[in-house]
């Protein structure tokens, strides 16, 4: 592996950014639904159609993948990551349809050094995905672990 | 997913095992979440986990397989008018853990139980069921632990 771009240090409180660019195609929502969430919703246009849905869109699980692979692309390959405890909630707060352009945006709402681990911090991430309505699909709340550029060098601010 | 009225708080559903294969485990990492500790088995030895490990939201959407699999073939009860509830989508999920990572030839078993049930004001015909969602491997430890939630169809008479 490269050297990371980005270290703990990086993802500065309050700081918000955007990224990514993904296209939502027919083919990949029944794709992933076939594999893992065979619902006729997330199948079939015309059962999609007569459901609460009102048409054919992602599973929520696909638009947490989606997310992952653009928050990867958008930073995470080019970071110290650690990987992640889990997630504190995501909202799937409306239906990805076919055709829908996501993006997200990341905002940085908590973050600490780790006592028990000097090289390493964790930081807490408010992450929106978007769609090409700037409406908001997703919301995910959660912690992450990074690698920290100085470990245990003394953190401004810090408790 | 049965009527609102029957599913009773505390029923659990045994959703059956899955073995994880390491190429399974790539192929998901690689559309979703490729980050090296996930898609390359060589390099994963000296990430954080010490070998490659499936990406948390493929242990979390085989559980979702799973429970596909475990309702599908069932027949649900009509109500007094002979129609069959239909199934909604989720608003979400909380507290997404994942303690133990999961690893190529792993066996992780799943469940579902029934832990709260939640009457919407704002769709009376619907309620939200909420299970804690369980995923243990062969060794008894857990790789996945939260609550998820799923809009279940209230019998004919609610609206």
């Amino acid at each position: 592996m490269t050297q990371p771009k980005y270290y703990w240090e990086d993802f500065r409180l309050g700081e918000t950014v955007e990224f990514g660019e993904k296209h939502v195609t027919k083919e990949e929502i029944v794709e992933f639904a076939s594999e893992f969430d065979a619902q006729p919703f997330h199948l079939d246009e015309e059962a999609a159609k007569a459901s609460i849905l009102g048409g054919l869109c992602a599973s929520g699980w696909h638009s947490c993948a989606m997310m992952m692979r653009m928050m990867c692309d958008g930073y995470i390959l080019e970071s110290a990551s650690l990987g992640a405890p889990g997630v504190d909630e995501v909202r799937w707060k409306k239906p990805v349809y076919v055709g829908d352009v996501l993006r997200v945006r990341r905002t940085c709402v908590e973050r600490r050094a780790s006592k028990s681990r000097p090289e390493m911090g964790l930081t807490k991430f408010h992450i929106e995905m978007l769609n090409q309505k700037d409406e908001v699909v997703l919301t995910s709340d959660g912690w992450a672990m990074y690698g920290r550029r100085h470990p245990g060098a003394p953190v401004e601010g810090s408790a | 997913m049965p009527w609102f009225e029957d599913i009773a708080i505390g029923a659990r559903l045994d959703l059956g095992a899955y073995t994880f294969t390491e190429a399974e485990i790539i192929r998901f990492a690689t559309k979703y979440d490729p980050q090296y500790f996930h898609i390359d088995a060589e390099a994963a030895k000296a990430g954080p986990f010490g070998g490659l490990t499936a990406s948390g939201w493929h242990t979390t959407a085989t559980w979702m397989k799973m429970m596909i699999a475990a309702r599908t073939g069932r027949e649900e009860q009509p109500d007094e008018t002979g129609r069959k509830p239909a199934g909604g989508p989720s608003p979400g999920f909380l507290e997404m853990k994942w303690p133990n990572p999961v690893r190529a030839g792993d066996t992780i078993t799943y469940s579902s139980t029934v832990v709260e049930k939640i009457e919407m004001k704002s769709r009376p015909a619907w309620g939200i069921i909420r299970s804690r969602n369980v995923g243990t491997n062969q060794r008894g430890e857990t790789v996945l632990d939260f609550i998820g939630q799923g809009m279940a169809e209230r019998r004919g008479d609610a609206g």
